[in-house]
Parts: structure tokens; C-alpha cells; sequence
């Protein structure tokens, strides 16, 4: 059976208890490097859009994922807001007129979101942000054959590629104005971007 | 954490509300979306001028919104962007058919939410500009950073692209103003102290009792890096030198100076601040013609200071001295 949109309903409420859960965690992550707020605006905005998804009632996975791009974009702000919502808004777009999804159009979707992230914010792999969590679990979900194996592959791979982050030099955001000061601390996008690819191996499939 | 407030998540709204009490007669406030406009916008025939950021900057944006200066403003939750539909709420309410500006700061979430609105904006057929301004030299401006951030030059941006709208100049002349205003302007800042968001509750970095963090933003990021305090004397030099040799400043030019206090340093401490920032300009041969000292771009109640240096032309100049008239800027009104 494909994701139809109850089944992207559940992962976005798996998504908004994983950011509440580790609101702390990002919060820390964001305060050493950043600005400290990544936990607490992602956690308000999750909140607003399961609220939004309760009344309007998507239909299908697309509708589900573009009702909280626009929530995200016009609650969170800072620069997770349009990068989440970009995020969210192009893989909607891409499922646009699905009623259930398989492997092929899903693996569509996250190259298409993807895509619409870098042309927002700029970044390539290894500037230090969601991006790199993002590139490794898109590929690892390009190149599964079935969906369930597919989406652990990509929880996986985000989580290596979140790991991945901790050396490196930020080139974006505002982590890059600390420089080499930047080095030796976990990028708070690219977690918060691990826990969407775990909510979707949790749910998602099976 | 001691802090005046009701809740952390109420923080926003119970001040705009506070501005609304206090200001209510020249302002008019917006609280879903949230924002600031004046009264009378949208001024017929006047460029409009927004700018936005995140909270915990107070004056700036709001309390410079008013005759002269700006025509609105979008206050964000504590040092985070606001969003695309406030600042298209906003556009909207300030457009006078003469188009809008938007003055941004430089960092990547005012800049990518700003993005989005200007492009809602275009799509409403209005004529939107937008002057991103640049002026801290703590950040070295690569490939591989986000790029320097906009800092005090953005208030004194505000003040000349507003006098210059209230002139009638056209949305280019106002915005090519506001980048020649930005070309011309460098900042460089400091702090004794961290400052706390009412949401996190915990200091935004760690700082020793005898250490002074060089280099800092105004979100309670860190700076460039750390040393001994020493007196006042040093800090204005460690502070003017990288300022002074970016542009570079030379001898003979005509200078506005504005020392800002972060939001926790006494105004007694910001004049002795002067007093040195006077004393090696004027080593340097540089005149001060203007200069702005007080509590305009803050970093909540952090104690510390920037300093900003702008090179004057006679039009800078005659639009900085031109009459305003807003909550926290006002003469010749």
C-alpha cells in the first residue's frame, strides 16, 4: 500500500513530537553555533501546523505537505521557516494529485525539495547545514528498490551525514561568522533534518 | 534568568501591545501579522519604506517608524526573522503608488523571508526595492561566510531614505541613496556580557568577569574573539582600527559617528566611549560633522557597544538633518 494522506498526517505529528522532544537538544546545538532559537521556533511551528491540518483536512499527501509549508513559512521565520516551508511547499508540489504515493514519487518529491532548499538558502554539501543531512538520505532513498528499506536507508544516511557536520567550517547562516570557531559542533539544521527522515521511517512505510 | 515579562511566548504581543497604549495616536499596530505602520500610511505619492527584523533590537525597527524615518516595521519573535506575510501585510498597508522599499539586514533569515515577500509583493503589482546592508567588518566577507551583517548603518539607512522619500525622491533615487548609504558605512561591536532570550533563559555565551568578547553580532551570537578588558581607550581602538582602515577612511573626510550602546551600558559609559572614538579620528585627521550617541540597535541587555563611521556627502548629510519624527528619533519636528 502506498502513503496516502493520513499516512502523511501521522508523519508529521511524529516530525512535531521528535522536535518537541529534542527542542532542548536543538536549542543547545543552535546556541553554540547560532542564535539559539532553532528548537523553539520549529517546535511553535509544528505545533500551528498540525493545528492548521486538523481543520482544513487534507486530502492527499501532497495537500498534507503543502498545508504545512505555508504554516511553517508564515509562523517560524528566521531562516527555518523558508527553508522548511520551501522544503515542504516543492515536495507538495510534486505529489500534487496523488492519492497514495510509492517509492518513485516520494524519492521525486525529496529531490524536488531538495532543490528548492539550495535555491533558497545557497548552500552546497558541506557548508554545514540541513543540506548535508538532506543530499545523502535523498540519494540513499533514490537508490532503494522498495520503500521501507528505502526510508530506513535515508534515516540512516541523514543521521551520518548530521554527524558529518560536526568538523566541518560553517559557510552559511549564521555559523559562518564564527569561522573555524565553528568546527567541533553538530549543525542544529541538519538534526532537526534527521528527526523529519526518522518520523518518515516510522511512519511512512509498513 | 530575571526578566519583566508575563511568559516567554507572550513576549512579542504584550509589547506591541505596550506600543499601541503608549504610541496609539501616530501609530497604528498590526498583531496578526504583527506590525507597526504609521498612522496616516499610506502616504499618497511618498515612497513607502519598511523594514523588519527580530525582536529584542528595540528602537530599532518600530520605534523609528514616523514622519522622515520609516513607514513601517515588522517586529519578528526574539532575534528571529519575521515572516513573509507580515512584511507583505505591511508592504501592502505603506504603499502610496510610489513603491516600496525594504531596508534588510544582512543575515539569512531576514534575507530569504524578505526575498519571499518582495516577490509576493511583485505579484500584487507593486513596485518593490530593497537595500541590504552590510556594514560589520567582524565578519570577513567571502565565499564562505553568509557575508558581513547589517548592523548600525541600518539605522542611520532608515533615517536618509526617509527623509529622502518625504523629499519626493523617486524609489530609485531613495534606494540608490540607501546603497550609497551602506557603501559608505562601516560598524564594528563589542560586549562585557552575553544577553538571555526569554526563551532559552540560559546566556548566549560564556563570558570571564575580566574577558570582552570582540567582534560580536547583535543576537547574542559570539564574536571573533576574545581578550583581557582593558580600558576604555584600548576598546575604541580595537573597535576603529578595522573600521577605519575597511573603507578605507582617510584624512579630510567628513564623518558621521554613532556609538550604540548594546542595551545594558550606561549612557555615562557610551560618552567616555566617545570621547575616545573622537580622540582617534581626529589623530587620524577625520572630522566628526554628526554623530548619534545612545541605545538604537540593541542586543536585549547586553552590556557593550558598537561603533559605526559613515562617510557624509552633502545629500547623506542633508537628509540625515532632515526633520523626523518617531517614538525613539526625533528633531527639527
Amino acid at each position: 500500500m502506498g502513503i496516502t494522506a493520513g499516512r502523511a498526517v501521522d508523519w508529521m505529528n511524529r516530525f512535531a513530537s521528535e522536535v518537541s522532544e529534542h527542542r532542548q537538544e536543538l536549542v543547545r546545538l543552535d546556541t553554540a553555533i547560532g542564535d539559539g532559537d532553532h528548537g523553539t521556533n520549529m517546535e511553535r511551528g509544528m505545533r500551528k501546523a498540525l493545528d492548521r491540518l486538523g481543520q482544513a483536512q487534507p486530502e492527499d499527501p501532497g495537500a498534507v505537505l503543502k498545508s504545512v509549508a505555508m504554516t511553517l513559512v508564515s509562523s517560524v521565520g528566521g531562516a527555518a521557516g523558508p527553508l522548511y516551508g520551501t522544503l515542504f511547499l516543492q515536495m507538495g508540489s510534486s505529489l500534487a494529485g496523488h492519492q497514495e504515493v510509492e517509492l518513485p514519487e516520494l524519492s521525486a518529491a525529496w529531490r524536488k525539495g531538495l532543490e528548492g532548499v539550495q535555491a533558497r538558502g545557497k548552500a552546497q554539501p558541506g557548508d554545514k547545514t540541513m543540506v548535508d543531512a538532506l543530499t545523502p538520505a535523498v540519494q540513499a532513498l533514490e537508490e532503494a528498490s522498495e520503500l521501507e528499506p528505502g526510508l530506513q536507508a535515508a534515516a540512516r544516511a541523514a543521521h551520518d551525514g548530521m554527524l558529518a557536520t560536526t568538523p566541518l567550517v560553517a559557510r552559511k547562516g549564521r555559523a559562518s561568522y564564527l569561522g573555524e570557531r565553528s568546527k567541533d559542533h553538530q549543525d542544529p539544521g541538519a538534526t532537526s533534518t534527521y528527526y523529519l527522515f526518522k518520523s518518515a521511517a516510522e511512519t511512512l512505510a509498513g | 534568568m530575571k526578566k519583566l515579562i508575563n511568559a516567554p511566548d507572550a513576549v512579542l504581543s504584550d509589547a506591541l501591545r505596550g506600543v499601541q497604549a503608549a504610541h496609539g495616536d501616530r501609530l497604528r499596530v498590526s498583531f496578526d501579522p504583527a506590525y507597526v505602520v504609521r498612522s496616516d500610511a499610506p502616504v499618497q505619492g511618498k515612497v513607502g519604506i519598511i523594514s523588519g527584523g527580530g525582536s529584542g533590537h528595540e528602537p530599532m525597527h518600530g520605534g523609528f517608524v514616523g514622519p522622515g524615518m520609516l513607514d513601517g516595521a515588522c517586529p519578528g519573535e526574539v532575534f528571529t526573522s519575521p515572516t513573509p506575510d507580515q512584511m507583505i501585510e505591511a508592504t501592502k498597508a505603506v504603499d502610496g503608488g510610489a513603491g516600496v522599499l525594504h531596508v534588510v539586514k544582512n543575515y539569512t533569515g531576514d534575507v530569504m523571508n524578505f526575498d519571499m515577500a518582495a516577490e509576493l509583493g511583485r505579484g500584487e503589482n507593486i513596485e518593490v526595492e530593497t537595500v541590504l546592508t552590510n556594514d560589520d567588518v567582524a565578519v570577513e566577507d567571502s565565499l564562505y561566510t553568509a557575508g558581513r551583517r547589517g548592523v548600525g548603518v541600518t539605522v542611520l539607512i532608515e533615517k536618509i531614505c526617509g527623509g529622502a522619500a518625504e523629499d519626493g525622491r523617486s524609489l530609485q533615487e531613495v534606494a540608490e541613496l540607501g546603497r550609497r548609504a551602506n557603501a559608505n558605512g562601516r560598524s564594528m561591536g563589542m560586549a562585557l556580557t552575553p544577553c538571555i532570550t526569554p526563551a532559552s533563559g540560559e546566556p548566549s555565551f560564556e563570558l570571564g568577569d575580566d574577558e570582552v568578547e570582540i567582534g560580536i553580532g547583535i543576537h547574542g551570537e559570539p564574536g571573533r574573539f576574545r581578550e583581557q578588558l582593558g580600558p576604555a581607550s584600548q576598546v575604541a581602538e580595537r573597535l576603529m582600527a578595522p573600521i577605519l582602515d575597511d573603507l578605507p577612511f582617510s584624512s579630510g573626510d567628513r564623518v558621521l559617528a554613532f556609538v550604540n550602546g548594546m542595551g545594558g551600558t550606561p549612557l555615562l559609559e557610551l560618552y567616555v566611549m566617545y570621547a575616545e572614538v573622537a580622540r582617534v579620528a581626529g589623530e587620524r585627521g577625520i572630522q566628526l560633522e554628526r554623530n548619534l550617541i545612545g541605545n538604537y540597535i540593541t542586543s536585549l541587555e547586553m552590556q557593550g557597544c558598537s561603533i559605526t563611521l559613515l562617510k557624509l556627502d552633502d545629500e547623506l548629510l542633508r537628509y540625515w538633518d532632515a526633520p523626523v519624527n518617531t517614538p525613539a528619533l526625533r528633531w527639527g519636528a
